[in-house]
């Protein structure tokens, strides 16, 4: 029994870049392993081009997954696992799969490690590097219990082509039995434009902004201009210049762009927690001392009232 | 109600962490240790709830990290009723919540509060790993609650700022999302009627559990590797912007 079973997000009818990374990634660790790759799909879509992307063999439950509900996604994997026979289990790490895997480690007596931002192979067995402590520190885990079963943070793998393959899709049934909630309302975002989550540039502002206005003003305004999704520091949400929802950092929300421009923030641990992985950072500040300078591959240690607007002028030219 | 609440011992957030030299943990020497930020908000609602809806408290600890002093002063002085320390020291998540939750089971709790992950590991798993070896109902990420009998409305924060409002019934886990609640602080009476009240130590025999082991190895630890130093564009605002946009293009490629 083994095999690495990779859970393949969907969404409008589309699989999300995840899939690509982490199936990508699964057939690179079953090459060393000596065994095979396999797709879970919760919910209704064609999912025979998983194929393309390295999936051998496809498991999916028929259904609304849409709105996550604990019960019928836990339930949902675990026929699809027992189908598959895998052993070990990567996952995205978004809220339903955060929230039903332990559930799954936990009824099969298995291991899990969150967040992953790296996977080997080291004596047959999954190595997963995750942040710890706000990301101020990485640790491996090695997963020696079998199922295995890893979360992994999107933007960490490079996205493989499809190349046109096509998978066996077997449908697997499930009975609903967890005890779970019912979904009553969804609460859509408070923010205002890109996702933070899957935008590949991000600017975000500090509480030097001093106020909504400048806020909206300087870094949406920016924002606008660069095409990227803006965000803001905890003290900036705290202050009511951005709504929580665009919080970045360890109690907000954690970003991994191509670019992201920090304007106005200092660099606390608990802001790096949420951006340090992001590919290019660039920061403005008038601090010279700012924390944020030694994550930065470019800065500008001057006024950002003055920079910010120089900057989008010179973006618009 | 018997309300449980789980509380774990961590590195206060703020101090600056060494790795061991085996590099499986870290250096606690000197390092000043709190309950994890999150089950503070855990404690807190517990003990709302308890104010709202009656009932008792039991505050359920695990390891010998010296949690006696923390659990007194930062739940039983706040209103928790008892505490139970299972004094085993697990190696992973999975062994926490096997005597957590037996914990739980003997102290007969119908609702379990722990913060939705903790802030040293960082795992989010023990509590909805509980919920599991319970076959309870769990709701995870709290920011909203309310009780009526045995049936709770929560909200929840997904990603992206998505917000749910659901609903449950008791028994249940819920982990706590910052926004829960304001914690409280322990004012002297109470921390000195805490010496009082009830901190029951028991081992993972007497509850007739075992954490096992043996599932996951922690290893390699090291501050992340450090980025090569950036480059700091000189000149007047308008001269570093253009620059600026320039190695964005042109060197970094990410415009």
């Amino acid at each position: 029994m083994s095999g690495i079973l990779v859970v393949a997000e969907h969404a409008g009818g589309a699989f999300s870049p995840t899939a690509s990374e982490l199936l990508g990634k699964a057939t690179e660790l079953a090459a060393v392993l000596g065994t095979s790759v396999s797709a879970a799909v919760l919910g209704d879509i064609d999912a025979a081009p998983l194929g393309g992307l390295g999936a051998a063999k496809v498991y999916q439950a028929a259904g609304d997954f849409s709105t996550y509900d604990a019960g019928a996604t836990i339930d949902a994997l675990e026929a699809i696992l027992r189908a598959s026979e895998a052993d070990m289990v990567l996952a995205p790490a978004a809220y339903a799969y955060r929230d039903a895997l332990p559930r799954l480690t936990a009824r099969f007596d298995g291991a899990m490690a969150s967040d992953a931002m790296g996977l080997r192979v080291e004596s047959g067995h999954l190595v997963a590097r995750r942040p710890t402590f706000a990301g101020s520190i990485e640790a491996d885990l090695t997963l020696t219990a079998r199922p295995a079963f890893v979360t992994v943070r999107g933007n960490s793998f490079p996205k493989v082509a499809n190349n046109g393959g096509s998978a066996e899709v077997v449908a697997v049934s499930f009975d609903k039995k967890t005890p779970s909630v019912t979904v009553m309302e969804t609460l859509a975002p408070d923010t205002k434009g890109i996702d933070l989550g899957t935008a590949d540039k991000v600017v975000a502002g500090g509480r030097s902004l001093g106020s909504q206005e400048k806020f909206d003003a300087l870094i949406r305004n920016l924002g606008e201009v660069m095409g990227a999704g803006v965000g803001a520091s905890r003290a900036a949400t705290d202050a009511g210049y951005a709504p929580h929802a665009e919080q970045i950092g360890q109690t907000g929300q954690t970003v991994s762009p191509s670019l992201y421009l920090a304007v106005g923030i200092s660099g606390a641990i608990q802001h790096l927690a949420g951006m340090r992985t992001s590919k290019v950072i660039v920061a403005i500040n008038k601090d010279p001392d700012a924390p944020i300078f030694e994550h930065a591959s470019y800065g500008i240690v001057n006024d950002l009232f003055e920079v910010v607007p120089a900057l989008a002028d010179e973006l618009r030219s | 109600m018997k309300i449980g609440v789980c509380a774990k011992v961590a590195p206060d957030p703020n101090a600056r962490l060494k790795v061991a030299s085996d590099g499986t943990g870290i250096v606690m020497d000197g390092i000043k240790t709190k309950l994890a930020d999150y089950d503070e908000y855990a404690i807190e609602e517990a003990i709302r709830t308890k104010e709202a809806h009656g009932g008792e408290i039991v505050v359920l600890t695990v390891g010998d990290t010296g949690a006696e002093k923390l659990v007194r002063g930062g739940a039983l002085a706040l209103g928790v009723d008892k505490a139970l320390l299972i004094t085993e020291s697990p190696t992973d998540p999975l062994g926490t919540a096997k005597l957590l939750a037996a914990g739980a089971k003997r102290e007969g709790c119908d609702v379990l509060f722990t913060g939705k992950s903790t802030t040293d590991e960082q795992n989010f798993q023990v509590g909805v790993m509980i919920a599991e070896l319970l076959g309870w109902a769990h709701v995870t990420q709290v920011t909203e609650l309310s009780f009526e009998g045995d049936t709770f409305v929560a909200t929840r924060n997904l990603d992206a700022g998505v917000r749910q409002k659901v609903q449950g019934k008791l028994p249940a886990v819920i982990t706590c999302e910052d926004g829960l609640n304001t914690v409280r602080y322990a004012k002297l009476p109470a921390i000195m009627k805490a010496k009082k009240k009830p901190f029951e130590k028991v081992s993972a025999a007497d509850l007739e559990a075992a954490a096992g082991e043996g599932r996951l190895a922690v290893g390699n630890m090291a501050p992340p590797p450090p980025r090569p130093a950036g480059k700091i564009i000189d000149g007047d605002a308008a001269t570093a912007a253009k620059e600026l946009v320039r190695l964005l293009r042109e060197e970094a490629k990410v415009l």
